[in-house]
């Protein structure tokens, strides 16, 4: 009589490697953190901009000045600008992910992706450290009232 | 192998039209995004450049076109919300059906609250 041989079980599967990794395991954290951060500055955004007073119909060039001539704001929106641009960056990533399926389609796509979110990251961190409220030469009737003092 | 009709979390239904739903509104914040800091942006250019942009903002074409975006981000805001207690709540996962309903219920007092701001910003009363 022979003895017939089980194999041990889970073998002879070749499963696909793990994709977890720690990188993976903190963007899914960073969505979840940035989320919730996000829904106040962003609702607190759209209340002070679209809801108080006239809405939309007051921004213009001395509405903006007036808010960040304020640090708070400045900080409010600085923290905006970066959450939701690594927010949504990541979230593109994973959508890009799921429907490209030409490892150089997925390539290019997220090298585009990429140098566009770090191009809005700068230029939005510059303007809000660089902006002058009172530009020197300009017509004094677009400017904010405090610029006349 | 469960049948669509048993209902999973995932597939058909309030969990599946959540998802696509979470997804086309997180695109489209997005790309809203990246238009909006470079109008932003022209604050450094002069005040003129700034208002003249800013002006077309205001028009009613425009007004609806916020209307909607608002409706996006509250949908996505609070459906996000969701997906966090989902994920971290003991009894999220068994009630993310009531969930999803709550949701919407936010979502509706959030649009039936704003809609009439706007349009008054918009057309004056
Ligand atoms: C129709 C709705 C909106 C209006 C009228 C509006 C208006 C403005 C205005 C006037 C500013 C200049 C500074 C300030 O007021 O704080 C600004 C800046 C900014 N907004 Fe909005 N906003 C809107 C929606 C949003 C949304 C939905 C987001 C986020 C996804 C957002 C993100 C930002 C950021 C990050 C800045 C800073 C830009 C920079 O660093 O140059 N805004 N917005
Ligand atoms: C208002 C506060 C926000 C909350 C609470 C929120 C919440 C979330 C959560 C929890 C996820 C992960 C979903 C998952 O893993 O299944 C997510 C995905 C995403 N979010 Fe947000 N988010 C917010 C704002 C934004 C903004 C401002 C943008 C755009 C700039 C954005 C774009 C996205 C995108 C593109 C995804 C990926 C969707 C997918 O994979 O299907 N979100 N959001």
């Amino acid at each position: 009589m022979s003895t017939t041989s089980i194999p041990a079980p889970r073998t002879g599967y070749s499963r696909h490697k793990s994709t977890r990794s720690k990188f993976e395991m903190f963007a899914w954290l960073f969505m979840r953190i940035s989320g919730v951060v996000l829904v106040i500055l962003i609702f607190g955004h759209l209340f002070v901009n679209l809801w108080v007073g006239d809405g939309v119909q007051a921004i213009d060039f001395g509405f903006v000045a007036g808010k960040w001539a304020n640090p708070f704001w400045q900080i409010w929106d600085l923290l905006m600008l970066w959450l939701a641009m690594l927010h949504g960056t990541n979230g593109l990533r994973t959508i890009i992910m799921d429907y490209s399926e030409k490892p150089g389609t997925r390539m290019s796509l997220q090298v585009i992706l990429y140098i566009a979110s770090v191009i809005v990251i700068v230029l939005g961190t510059l303007v809000i450290f660089t902006f002058d409220p009172c530009p020197a030469g300009a017509d004094p009737s677009v400017l904010a009232e405090f610029c006349k003092a | 192998m469960a049948k669509a009709s048993t209902g999973t979390l995932y597939r058909g239904n309030e969990g599946m039209w959540s998802w696509v739903a979470h997804r086309v509104t997180g695109v489209g914040i997005f790309f809203f995004l990246l238009v909006h800091v470079l109008d932003t942006a022209l604050v450094r250019v002069s005040p003129e450049a700034y208002n003249a942009v800013i002006g077309t903002y205001k028009t009613p074409v425009m007004a609806f076109g916020e209307i909607a975006l608002v409706a996006a981000i509250a949908f996505h805001a609070f459906n996000g919300l969701r997906v966090i207690l989902v994920d971290f709540s003991k009894s999220g996962p068994k009630n993310q059906k009531k969930l999803f309903w709550g949701v919407m219920v936010v979502w509706l007092i959030i649009m039936i609250a704003f809609i009439p701001r706007q349009l008054m910003h918009t057309f004056g009363g």
